[in-house]
C-alpha cells in the first residue's frame, strides 16, 4: 500500500528535483565523511588481520592483497557499510518524518491536496538509489588504500606485494554483485526508516522509539537480504 | 457554503461523531465549541477530509466529497486552507519557502510572481520582512499568523482552523482572531473554526456550533449564546465567574 503511493509521477517536476537535490545533499554528500572514514581504518584491519592469519612461508605475500581486496570489494564496502548508512540515514529518515507526522506536517500536506507519501519518501529512494553506488565505491577504493597504508606502515607486508595481490584474479562481476547488492541495501535504507517515521504515533518520545525501531528493523532486513543476494548470486 | 449532513464516524468501535448535521455559510466565521473529547477535532478532521466519515455527506457548494473522484477531490483540496494548532510549518523551509511551497505544487506561474504574491499574504499578515526567517526563530503568534498567510496563498474558498489562538497570549489571540475575521469577510471565505476560548465566542462567531459527547447540542450566533437557557452551553461557556459577570451584564441591558 505505502510503496505503490510512493512509486507514483511527482506531481510536480520542479519540486521533486528541490527535494531530490536536498536529499543528495542530506543522505548522500553528508555521509561521505564517516564511510571514508571508516572505510580507510577498517581497510587496514582487514589488511592487518589478514596478513597476520596468513603468516606462513608457503603463503606469498600477495595473497594478503587478493584476500584483502575481495573481502572489501564482497562485503566490507557493500553490506558493512550500508549498516553504517542504516545508522545514520536510517534515524535521521525516521526521525525527521516523525516529527513532521507528530507536528501536523504531513496532515498540513495532506490537506493540500500533496501525496505526502510520494513527496517525502519517493526523493529519499532516487537520491539512495544512485547516490550509494558511488558511496560504496569510494568506500571500496578508500578500504584497499588503508589496507595498504597499514602494510607500509607496519612492515607486515610490502606495498609491491599488496598492489600485486589487488591485481591478481581480477573478477568484473564481484563489482555487479557489489553493487546489485548496493542499490537493494539503498533501497531498504530509504524505505523501511520511512515507513517507521510516517506511520508513528503521538508525541516526541514515540519519535524516538520509532528511529531506533527503524535502524534494527533497516540492519536486520539488510542481513537478510545479504544472505538471500549472495546465495542468488554466487552460489 | 459547506453543508453537513448526518456524519457518523468512530475509532475500534467506538462512535465519536453521532449524527452531526449543520450548515457553515460564505463570509462567516463558523466556530465549534465543546469540552474536550466532545468530538470538535475529529469532526473538523473530517471535514477538511483527512478522516473519512463512515456515514453521512459533506457538500462544499454541491460537491459531495466522498463522490468525488480522484481529480477533483484533489482540486477541492486545493480550494481549503489550514491552520493547525502548532502551525505546521514546515521546519526546513524559511517563512517564503513556506507560503511558496502550495504555489509551486499547484501554479505555473513565474517564480517572481510567486514571490510577489507571498510578499502580498505577508502583508497581509502584518509579517513583511520575515521571509528569511526558519519558523524556529518566530514567536508562537508569528508562526500562527504565517500558517494563516499559508493558508490564504491560494485564495482558498474554505478556511478551516484548529484551535488557532491556543497557547497565545490575550492581545495576540484577539489580534489572531480579528485577522482571521477580516480575511473571512474580505474574501468572503467560508471559516470554520475549533475553539476553546470564549473571547472568540463572544468576540467573531458569526455561528457557534456546541458539541457534546458527539452530537450537536445548540446552535446560534454570537448574541443568541448570551441568552440561550441551554444548560449544558451555560454551564460551559459561563463557567468562569468572569464570564458570568459578563452574561448577566449583557442580559440587564438587554
Amino acid at each position: 500500500m505505502m510503496l505503490r503511493q510512493v512509486f507514483t509521477k511527482p506531481q510536480r517536476i520542479r519540486v521533486f528535483e528541490e527535494a531530490l537535490f536536498r536529499e543528495i545533499e542530506e543522505l548522500g554528500l553528508k555521509s561521505l565523511g564517516i564511510v571514508a572514514f571508516i572505510s580507510f581504518f577498517i581497510g587496514g584491519v582487514i589488511a592487518l588481520q589478514t596478513a597476520l592469519n596468513l603468516d606462513s612461508p608457503f603463503i606469498p605475500k600477495n595473497m594478503i592483497g587478493f584476500a584483502a581486496k575481495r573481502s572489501i570489494i564482497l562485503e566490507f564496502a557493500p553490506t558493512f557499510c550500508s549498516i553504517i548508512l542504516a545508522g545514520k540515514v536510517g534515524s535521521y529518515i525516521a526521525s525527521s518524518i516523525g516529527t513532521m507526522r507528530v507536528t501536523e506536517q504531513i496532515d498540513a500536506l495532506e490537506v493540500m491536496g500533496i501525496n505526502s507519501l510520494n513527496y517525502l519518501v519517493f526523493p529519499k529512494v532516487i537520491a539512495t538509489f544512485f547516490f550509494y553506488p558511488f558511496l560504496i565505491i569510494l568506500g571500496m577504493i578508500l578500504g584497499i588504500f588503508g589496507g595498504w597504508v597499514a602494510g607500509v606502515l607496519s612492515g607486515l607486508f610490502s606495498g609491491i606485494d599488496y598492489i600485486t595481490g589487488i591485481q591478481m584474479d581480477f573478477n568484473p562481476f564481484l563489482i555487479t554483485y557489489a553493487l546489485v547488492k548496493t542499490v537493494v541495501f539503498a533501497f531498504l535504507i530509504a524505505t523501511v526508516p520511512s515507513y517507521h517515521g510516517y506511520y508513528v504515533k503521538g508525541g516526541s518520545l514515540e519519535v524516538g522509539k520509532a528511529s531506533t525501531q527503524a535502524v534494527v528493523w533497516t540492519i536486520v532486513s539488510i542481513v537478510i537480504a545479504n544472505y538471500f543476494l549472495t546465495q542468488m548470486m554466487l552460489t | 457554503m459547506i453543508e453537513v449532513v448526518d456524519i457518523h464516524k468512530g475509532f475500534g468501535g467506538v462512535e465519536i461523531l453521532k449524527g452531526i448535521s449543520a450548515t457553515f455559510e460564505p463570509g462567516k466565521t463558523n466556530l465549534i465549541i465543546g469540552q474536550s473529547g466532545s468530538g470538535k477535532t475529529v469532526f473538523l478532521k473530517s471535514l477538511i477530509g483527512l478522516h473519512t466519515p463512515e456515514k453521512g455527506q459533506i457538500i462544499f457548494d454541491g460537491r459531495e466529497s466522498a463522490t468525488l473522484k480522484v481529480r477533483e477531490k484533489r482540486q477541492l483540496r486545493q480550494e481549503i486552507g489550514m491552520v493547525f494548532q502548532g502551525s505546521a510549518l514546515f521546519d526546513s523551509l524559511t517563512v517564503e519557502e513556506n507560503i511558496l511551497f502550495p504555489l509551486k505544487m499547484f501554479t505555473k506561474q513565474p517564480l517572481d510572481e510567486m514571490i510577489a504574491r507571498v510578499n502580498v499574504v505577508l502583508k497581509r499578515v502584518n509579517l513583511e520582512n520575515s521571509n528569511p526567517k526558519f519558523p524556529a526563530e518566530l514567536s508562537g503568534g508569528m508562526q500562527k499568523r504565517v500558517a494563516i498567510a499559508r493558508a490564504i496563498v491560494m485564495n482558498p474558498k474554505y478556511l478551516f482552523c484548529d484551535e488557532p489562538n491556543s497557547g497565545l497570549d490575550p492581545q495576540t489571540a484577539i489580534l489572531i482572531d480579528n485577522l482571521i475575521k477580516e480575511i473571512t469577510e474580505e474574501y468572503q471565505i467560508t471559516t470554520v473554526i475549533n475553539t476553546h476560548d470564549m473571547n472568540s465566542v463572544m468576540e467573531i462567531g458569526d455561528k457557534i456550533v456546541f458539541l457534546q459527547e458527539g452530537h450537536k447540542a445548540w446552535e446560534g450566533t454570537s448574541s443568541e449564546i448570551f441568552k440561550t437557557d441551554n444548560k449544558a452551553v451555560v454551564d460551559f461557556v459561563y463557567s468562569s465567574n468572569l464570564f458570568k459577570k459578563v452574561r448577566t451584564a449583557y442580559l440587564s441591558e438587554k
